[in-house]
């Protein structure tokens, strides 16, 4: 059911999100546009240590790219850059159909039903590359 | 008026059910449903007379030949133009304009000259006259339009001048639904000598379009927006502008005499129709024009301006539904852009989508256009024959729904 979805996964974080907003001392950033729906995003991390110390982002899109980049702010912190790729590919590998990932993804693993909603995948996506690309880019400048 | 009962069971698509619910198709701005004949008429060419056109000396070729440029003449007298010779098949209504951009503007358009358009422009009528300016160093201005959706005309006759080229603009928007009033433009641009391009891609299947109201030099529109199939489009033009147009693409069917060096080209309408065309779906393009024809072009007017007039009635009383465009439904055409709260529109799309419900949602291909609404996008609903007062209703009963979903109140 499209409640559940909604119930469950999206709307806490859509309504309360955590990591919406500026983000001080920010070290890695980027934005993203998805030009087929309209939506962007800006990521920010602030990476200390080898380490991603906090994310957070502001974004102009729907319930699922907010909710996404929200819980998405929890699970990556503490975690290293290096590892970011991978763990996208396999958020994108549960979106496609991958129930081993969705487990392996521990409280991300919720996103799994967003695959009903095929047109919706892009944007539970978009944070997480967005994600990525600010910390393959770190160290330049942001870009608007 | 139309019996709309009836008129359903035309459309076999109409039997499915979405998530167990029966389709309620609100999305015809983005392509119209197909009623069965026109199925029909592409299944009867590939079945009994799929031949290729024009060269062929035997009995099937000639027949799919005369089914072919049938179908040229029943949309010529569609749009009452004046001969069939001058209805150029092409792949849709953006390819009908980067036509007239790549052959009548490249050869007529210098640096500093000016095409005018609208700020409700669809992508279609404006890259391609982006990509133009960059080949030429041409000036684009546009129109712009009020806070209800109108084109402002004052601005449009300070606009217009000895320096414009070309005024090409939008009939009827596939956002707002606004008609403009595109014979008074064109009255206008033609006083300083410009020509003027109508995208007729929302209004030639919705009201009865004849080329001589319009007082246009243009008109482009695409089949499968009216009832037709996919990749067909139609682009008119008068016959003295097209025989002092180059070629857009070469190849086949678009030569007279061919050399190793050199040739000359065809005559009106095949020197724009290269290569093997769109046999099958032209053809299917002729039964769906005859299937218009027969309801009547005045009923389908009628019909959709009482639905919308309903609709509009029905979601002005949603005090959190906010609406983009005109109100009346004599000035717009079957199409109704809105947000509901300060939702994004595809959590509402998403959400009706569950309940059977097919609506568009995000930018619609006008990207300055929600710029200028200060909006990321909205929802859609637009209108066809097929539709119903029930289908509105269903619509706001699957907004109390996406209401529910929020946990929001009505308000």
């Amino acid at each position: 059911m499209v409640d559940d979805l909604y119930r469950r996964v999206v709307l806490d974080r859509y309504q309360a999100p955590v990591h919406r907003g500026p983000l001080a001392d920010a070290n890695a950033t980027a934005s993203a546009h998805n030009p087929l729906c309209g939506d962007e995003i800006t990521v920010r991390a602030r990476v200390e240590d080898g380490h991603i110390a906090e994310v957070a982002w502001e974004a102009l899109g729907c319930s699922i790219v907010h909710a996404s980049a929200d819980m998405m702010a929890d699970e990556v912190q503490g975690r290293q850059p290096d590892a970011i790729p991978e763990l996208v590919a396999r958020v994108g590998a549960m979106l496609a159909g991958s129930d081993e990932a969705a487990d392996a993804l521990g409280e991300i693993g919720v996103f799994r039903s967003v695959r009903r909603y095929p047109a919706r995948v892009k944007c539970a996506l978009l944070p997480w590359k967005t994600l990525a690309e600010a910390l393959a880019a770190s160290h330049s400048e942001p870009r608007a | 008026m139309i019996e709309t009962k009836t008129l359903r069971a035309d459309f076999p698509i109409f039997e499915r059910l979405v998530h167990g619910k029966p389709l309620v198709y609100l999305d015809s701005a983005a392509t119209s449903q197909k009623p069965q004949v026109v199925i029909d008429a592409l299944d009867d060419y590939y079945r009994r007379y799929n031949a290729n056109i024009h060269r062929g000396i035997y009995t099937i070729a000639e027949e799919a030949t005369q089914a072919y440029e049938g179908a040229r003449q029943k949309v010529a007298d569609f749009i009452r133009a004046p001969e069939a010779a001058e209805i150029i098949f092409t792949r849709n209504t953006t390819e009908s304009i980067n036509l007239v951009a790549y052959t009548w503007a490249q050869q007529n358009v210098r640096v500093g000259d000016e095409i005018v358009l609208t700020e409700m422009e669809h992508h279609s009528n404006l890259i391609p006259w982006i990509l133009l300016a960059e080949r030429t160093g041409a000036v684009l201005k546009h129109i712009p339009f009020d806070s209800d959706g109108y084109l402002d005309l004052d601005a449009a006759r300070q606009m217009i001048g000895e320096r414009t080229k070309l005024v090409s603009i939008v009939h009827a928007s596939n956002v707002l639904g606004t008609i403009n009033p595109v014979r008074e433009i064109a009255r206008l641009a033609h006083e300083h000598g410009a020509l003027v391009l109508v995208d007729g891609a929302q209004s030639v299947p919705h009201f009865g379009v004849t080329v001589a109201d319009l007082e246009c030099d243009f008109l482009a529109f695409s089949s499968h927006k009216m009832l037709g199939p996919t990749g067909v489009g139609v682009l008119w033009s008068r016959r003295e502008i097209l025989e002092a147009m180059p070629p857009f693409l070469g190849g086949s069917e678009m030569i007279g005499q061919v050399y190793l060096d050199h040739a000359t080209w065809n005559e009106l309408p095949w020197k724009f129709e290269a290569g093997t065309e769109n046999i099958a779906d032209v053809i299917a393009l002729g039964t769906a024009v005859d299937y218009l024809a027969r309801i009547g072009m005045d009923n389908v007017r009628a019909h959709e301006i009482e639905l919308t007039e309903y609709a509009l009635e029905r979601l002005g009383e949603e005090p959190d539904v906010h609406l983009y465009g005109p109100r009346d439904p004599q000035r717009k055409g079957g199409v109704i852009a809105f947000n509901l709260a300060d939702l994004h529109s595809h959590d509402v799309a998403s959400i009706v989508d569950r309940d059977g419900i097919a609506i568009r949602v995000g930018h619609h291909c006008c990207q300055p256009m929600m710029r200028k609404l200060e909006v990321p996008g909205t929802a859609r609903a637009s209108f066809y024959i097929y539709n119903t007062r029930d289908d509105v209703d269903r619509l706001i009963e699957g907004l109390d729904h996406v209401r529910q979903v929020f946990g929001i109140a009505r308000g």
